[in-house]
């Protein structure tokens, strides 16, 4: 049954509707291919028996024509949105044991429209960081190997923090995953493993639910194959929740129906302080043909200037630690997660924190504790939100000038396990050209656009206006078709 | 960043960081520091902060009792309960 995992979300929902097969048989297919990619290490939880059940449920709303809009799809889940009764670690120790008693809104809305759980998805510790190593179950590995020597000997990271993923779609272990996206993770997890990631305005989803990383930049975003299967997927992820005082109360247009437009006239930016040092040519490189595709296209081409560029990751790297530090004090052993007894209470806070967050997590937490202390505050916290106000008035200027913007993803392709590790700044620069949507809130979508020579996929972003996912699907569905993308990974179940 | 402010900050963070670690977590903050830094070339005069991409449009919830009567929901994940309370260590001698 290796056709029907091949199948991506537009082609499966078509094979269900005209009942090529039913949902329980795409469900079983699917538990097998999980069971498959165990090498990869992409899932924290798997729930076979629960994708049964839902799948024979969703077989009878099929049959009493109450067909949801996903209706029979197996997705798996970042192990970052809370799903009831189903145990939710966020990928750290501290959590090992959390069985959520509530839904997240963005999953109770999938399991609305109809979609199979496989089980949670492994990703960075907290989703902080680029390569899934942060995990406290371990690394996840990338179905990708290198073409030369040097890159076929090891074993690759998949990206992250989405990196459960974004193994798990590229393996074609899942038809799709959810994301979180802080600063890139689900961008730069799919250019790393040649699938589609995207994230959307910041208020578009509700982020009640989803273990919050950094509050004022935190978006649940899409892992898929193809540009259409993430429209789909935010159609329905999205829309107003009352229970997230920051989610919009804005209609959720067709994003399906903005895909394949013509880009006939669209001004695609081309940011030049994007063209950093030490990128390898072959980025630049596949930039150039994304910029061509696109005129080819119809496009019209326009320079662009970002011109606080530099500026966007030591924000991020103020700012992320910050809201994380605050965010991660509810963790204190006390009314959930790990608890390690002390002399006295202060003593069990200290020590259940201390044993229950991974290294990365600690880190973060003292950055932003630092940065947010008396006599610190003004110097980087306060600092970092006057930067961050300077970012959003230069997109707001770009944008005068075109309707979406074109850039690299990752500065690279995938990278071995164990890798940029020897300080953290060097992980820290995998977000150098994603970060900056989320400080300014502005949709952005990666697509794979080709191989480096390197035999690893590439791929390319493109960044639309505040609300205006729309223009960003057309943007991305055109650059999807022209590059036709269609490599496939050596590890596949 | 020296050990004493690790000390310090990991005290304001209940996050027990042992002696023979703070050392090598000094090295990694100062690091990480340094490179946030270069936001010190950066002109902010005059440029009011933000905290949030949609600052003007926060909602806020008309004030009333919307949720309850659901202790066994809340304490299912505690590591230590008693009846309807979390348990803790003495704090009051």
């Amino acid at each position: 049954m290796s056709t029907l995992t091949d199948l991506n979300m537009q082609q499966l929902l078509v094979g269900l509707q005209k009942k090529d097969f039913s949902a329980l048989e795409v469900a079983k297919t699917y538990n097998a291919a999980v069971e498959k990619a165990a090498p990869l290490n992409a899932f924290i939880t798997t729930t076979p028996e629960q994708a049964l059940k839902q799948a024979a449920e969703s077989d009878a709303r099929r049959a009493a024509g109450k067909a949801g809009a996903l209706e029979g799809v197996p997705l798996g889940i970042k192990d970052m949105f809370c799903t009831k009764g189903v145990r939710t670690t966020a990928s750290s120790k501290m959590l090992e044991n959390f069985v959520p008693t509530y839904e997240s809104t963005v999953t109770q809305k999938l399991f609305d429209a109809g979609i199979v759980s496989l089980g949670k998805l492994s990703c960075d510790e907290f989703a902080m960081g680029a390569s899934n190593i942060t995990s406290a179950y371990g690394p996840v590995i990338n179905p990708w190997t290198g073409a030369d020597p040097v890159h076929a000997a090891r074993q690759l990271v998949p990206g992250g923090s989405s990196g459960g993923s974004s193994a798990a779609v590229a393996a074609h272990a899942v038809v799709a995953a959810t994301g979180t996206d802080t600063g890139g993770s689900c961008r730069q997890p799919a250019a790393l493993t040649g699938t589609v990631g995207m994230k959307p305005t910041y208020g578009r989803c509700s982020r009640w639910g989803i273990v919050a990383f950094a509050s004022s930049l935190d978006q649940a975003g899409t892992l898929t194959r193809t540009v259409w299967d993430s429209a789909k997927m935010l159609e329905v992820m999205a829309g107003f929740d009352d229970k997230d005082s920051t989610s919009a109360d804005r209609p959720v247009p067709s994003f399906t129906g903005a895909c394949g437009q013509s880009v006939k006239g669209l001004r695609v930016g081309i940011p030049r302080e994007y063209r950093l040092d030490g990128i390898p040519d072959y980025v630049n490189k596949a930039w150039d043909d994304g910029i061509a595709m696109l005129k080819n296209a119809g496009a019209e081409i326009v320079d662009i200037s970002l011109p606080n560029t530099a500026a966007a990751l030591p924000v991020y790297y103020i700012i992320a630690p910050a809201e994380a530090s605050s965010n991660l004090a509810r963790y204190d052993g006390v009314r959930f997660g790990l608890r390690v007894p002390g002399k006295n209470l202060i003593d069990t806070y200290e020590q259940s924190r201390g044993a229950g967050f991974g290294p990365e997590v600690r880190r973060r937490i003292l950055i932003g504790t630092y940065v947010l202390s008396a006599g610190y505050y003004d110097a980087y916290y306060l600092k970092a939100q006057q930067v961050r106000a300077k970012l959003m008035a230069d997109f707001k200027a770009a944008y005068e000038k075109c309707d979406v913007i074109l850039a690299p993803t990752a500065p690279d392709t995938a990278f071995g396990i164990g890798e940029k590790t020897a300080d953290p700044v060097q992980m820290y620069l995998e977000d150098v050209f994603t970060v900056t949507a989320n400080l300014v809130g502005i949709p952005a979508m990666s697509v794979p656009v080709g191989l480096a020579p390197n035999g690893l996929p590439l791929g390319l972003q493109i960044m639309a206006r505040n609300w205006e996912e729309e223009t960003m699907f057309r943007a991305a569905s055109a650059l999807e078709s022209a590059a036709g993308f269609s490599a496939k990974p050596p590890f596949r179940v | 960043m020296d050990t004493e402010t690790v000390a310090r900050v990991a005290r304001l963070a209940r996050l027990a960081v042992s002696p023979d670690q703070q050392k090598a977590v000094a090295g990694e903050l100062g690091q990480i520091l340094a490179f946030v830094e270069q936001l010190n070339s950066v002109d902010v005069t005059g440029i009011k902060p933000v905290a949030g991409v949609h600052d003007d449009a926060l909602r806020q919830r008309d004030d009333v009792v919307n949720d309850g009567n659901c202790a066994a929901d809340i304490l299912q994940n505690a590591p230590q309960t008693m009846a309807d309370f979390f348990v803790v260590p003495k704090v009051v001698e």
